[in-house]
């Protein structure tokens, strides 16, 4: 019954197939990949739907109001009246932008961000596209974004959407680092670049009730952290949402863009945000494993969905909370702060393993980032930055 | 299905380059030559070299064409005005093309048969790159570490 349950999704497929048995090898290839693909659209198409009204129902109870609730019982039908109002919205190109860029840029940004979402294992044997560097290829195809923001940024030709571009690529870049370099401890540790020998390395019960999650030894807890932080930037999430910043440039690389074209990139965003929380899950929460050994009769898919709701409520917590930081001072905390403390991630890694993998090096490699953390916080220590303010340009 | 997406992918390759060579305006050559990077890293995975596709696509979409887009939007002002068709142009493309196919038809033993070697796998090259080949690979980290150390050092000058 509980393989039924877990095996569901992968059966109906099987069974979608096998009305193919005879068909030429290929066309049950494409077929098999089809159904992988609308799968994946259709699922995560629901899902942003559902946290678009979510996001503005849970940021309207931190902030003490009501939040939609015309469309529909408890408003949850506004992501419906606002997908007609976004495709019934006049679809404005300005005269002098480059039309083929404008137009290209919020297809592949939203190609992109789709094409992540294909290798992250969403439960036992069903990883949509399971390649041998599925972490590589994630990477490779969140760095194309950066040429994606920026044809959009110049397709506008405006002059806030060239500045929104400029700052959203230079985070992308210096966040890029620290975010692929957490994953370097996990992919050693494993010494596989699937996702699907990441999670399967994750497996199994320590005295029965601590699960063998990554996020449990000092270095996981680090660079889950760590990686947390450097995906809020990498989906331009507040409180790192300076390329988007509405009082200073209207809407950044956006700001040219209305009706569908905005939506997609809104999509996009989402869906970005979708991949990067299922990416940590992957990492460093285990996957689709269950947290204590006796609840794994509940399928694998929905203890995947039920971290990414975790993780994506936390994401609208903290958008909730946070005030927006300056540029400078992402810059600054990307290169002095993320990059070491990555770095260091990988040195209390190699000191767990090679104190055996065991208590010993759960403290060793603890002590190990404790001291990086303090002697770092002594060293970037911005208190004696607030002395008087010199202008460079503006006397 | 292979020869069905190698001949797409070519299509798809030679346009993006054609248009790279071609194009008037100057970020959309910059843009054509990023999808031809792309074709050639699918044409890495057609032949199962997934790891160099990968390394193709974030290295030379991810890094290099932002690099030159922004080189080209930084140094120069009329990034947006259309340039005059160039034949000096075309005689170098001609020149180089036609060196390089030279070259690769007296290069002796060029069989068409694949060699029997087994898949390429990440696994493999990660294993190599850390027995044979890591003095090589510790050198380039250095070089790497310099020339961040050394733009750092370039940025840092102007705060004076």
């Amino acid at each position: 019954m509980n393989d039924f349950l877990d095996q569901i999704f992968v059966r109906a497929k099987q069974m979608l197939l096998s009305l193919l048995t005879g068909a030429p090898d290929w066309v049950i290839q494409l077929a098999s990949s089809l159904i992988n693909i609308f799968a994946l659209l259709g699922v995560f198409l629901t899902l942003f739907a559902l946290i678009s009204v979510l996001e503005r129902k849970i940021l309207g109870r931190m902030q003490n109001r009501y939040g939609p609730n015309r469309v529909g019982p408890f408003g949850l039908f506004q992501p419906v009246a606002d997908g007609i109002k976004m495709l019934i919205k006049e679809d404005i190109v300005p005269v002098r932008a480059d039309k083929v860029v404008h137009f290209l840029a919020p297809i592949m940004i939203a190609a992109t961000a789709i094409l992540a979402l294909g290798v992250i294992p969403y439960g036992r044997n069903m990883t949509p596209f399971a390649i041998d560097g599925g972490i590589l290829f994630f990477f490779a195809v969140g760095s194309t974004t950066e040429l994606a923001v920026f044809m959009a940024g110049w397709g506008s030709n405006n002059k806030f959407s060239m500045l929104g571009a400029m700052r959203a690529i230079a985070q992308m870049i210096s966040y890029e680092l620290p975010l692929i370099i957490t994953t370097f401890p996990v992919v050693m540790v494993v010494g596989a670049l699937s996702p699907d020998a990441i999670v399967a390395a994750q497996g199994g019960y320590a005295l029965g009730a601590v699960p063998h999650w990554f996020v449990t030894t000092p270095w996981g807890a680090a660079a889950f952290i760590l990686f947390f932080v450097s995906g809020l930037v990498e989906s331009n999430r507040t409180p790192f949402d300076v390329p988007e910043g509405e009082s200073e440039i209207v809407a950044g690389h956006m700001t040219e863009y209305s009706g569908f074209k905005y939506a997609t990139f809104f999509m996009a965003e989402y869906f970005g945000m979708f991949a990067i929380s299922g990416l940590a899950v992957t990492l460093f929460l285990g996957g689709w494993h269950a947290p204590i050994a006796g609840l794994q009769f509940i399928p694998s898919y929905v203890w995947f969905f039920a971290k990414l709701s975790a993780l994506l409520f936390v994401y609208i917590w903290v958008r909730g909370t946070l005030p927006r930081t300056r540029v400078d001072q992402i810059m600054n905390f990307a290169w002095k702060f993320m990059l070491p403390m990555a770095f260091t991630c990988i040195v209390a890694a190699a000191v767990w393993h090679y104190q055996g993998r065991g208590p010993a090096g759960w403290f060793w490699s603890l002590g190990v980032i404790m001291v990086v953390y303090l002697a770092l916080s002594r060293l970037i220590d911005t208190r004696k930055k607030f002395a008087t303010r010199t202008y460079r340009f503006a006397e | 299905m292979s020869t069905a997406a190698f001949i797409v992918i070519a299509i798809l390759t030679l346009a993006a380059a054609l248009a790279a060579a071609s194009l008037p305006t100057l970020i959309h050559a910059a843009l054509s030559f990023a999808v031809a990077f792309v074709g050639i890293a699918a044409f890495f995975f057609l032949l199962g070299a997934e790891f160099v596709g990968l390394v193709q696509v974030f290295v030379y979409v991810g890094a290099v064409a932002v690099l030159i887009v922004f080189t080209i939007l930084l140094t120069r002002r009329d990034a947006a005005t259309p340039d005059k068709f160039k034949w000096g142009g075309v005689v170098i493309a001609i020149a180089v093309f036609g060196g390089l196919s030279w070259a690769i038809f007296l290069t002796p033993g060029l069989s068409i048969a694949p060699p029997q070697i087994e898949a390429l796998t990440v696994k493999r090259i990660g294993e190599v790159l850390m027995t044979d080949y890591v003095w090589p690979l510790q050198c380039v980290g250095l070089v790497l570490t310099a020339a961040l150390i050394g733009a750092l050092i370039l940025v840092m000058e102007e705060k004076r």
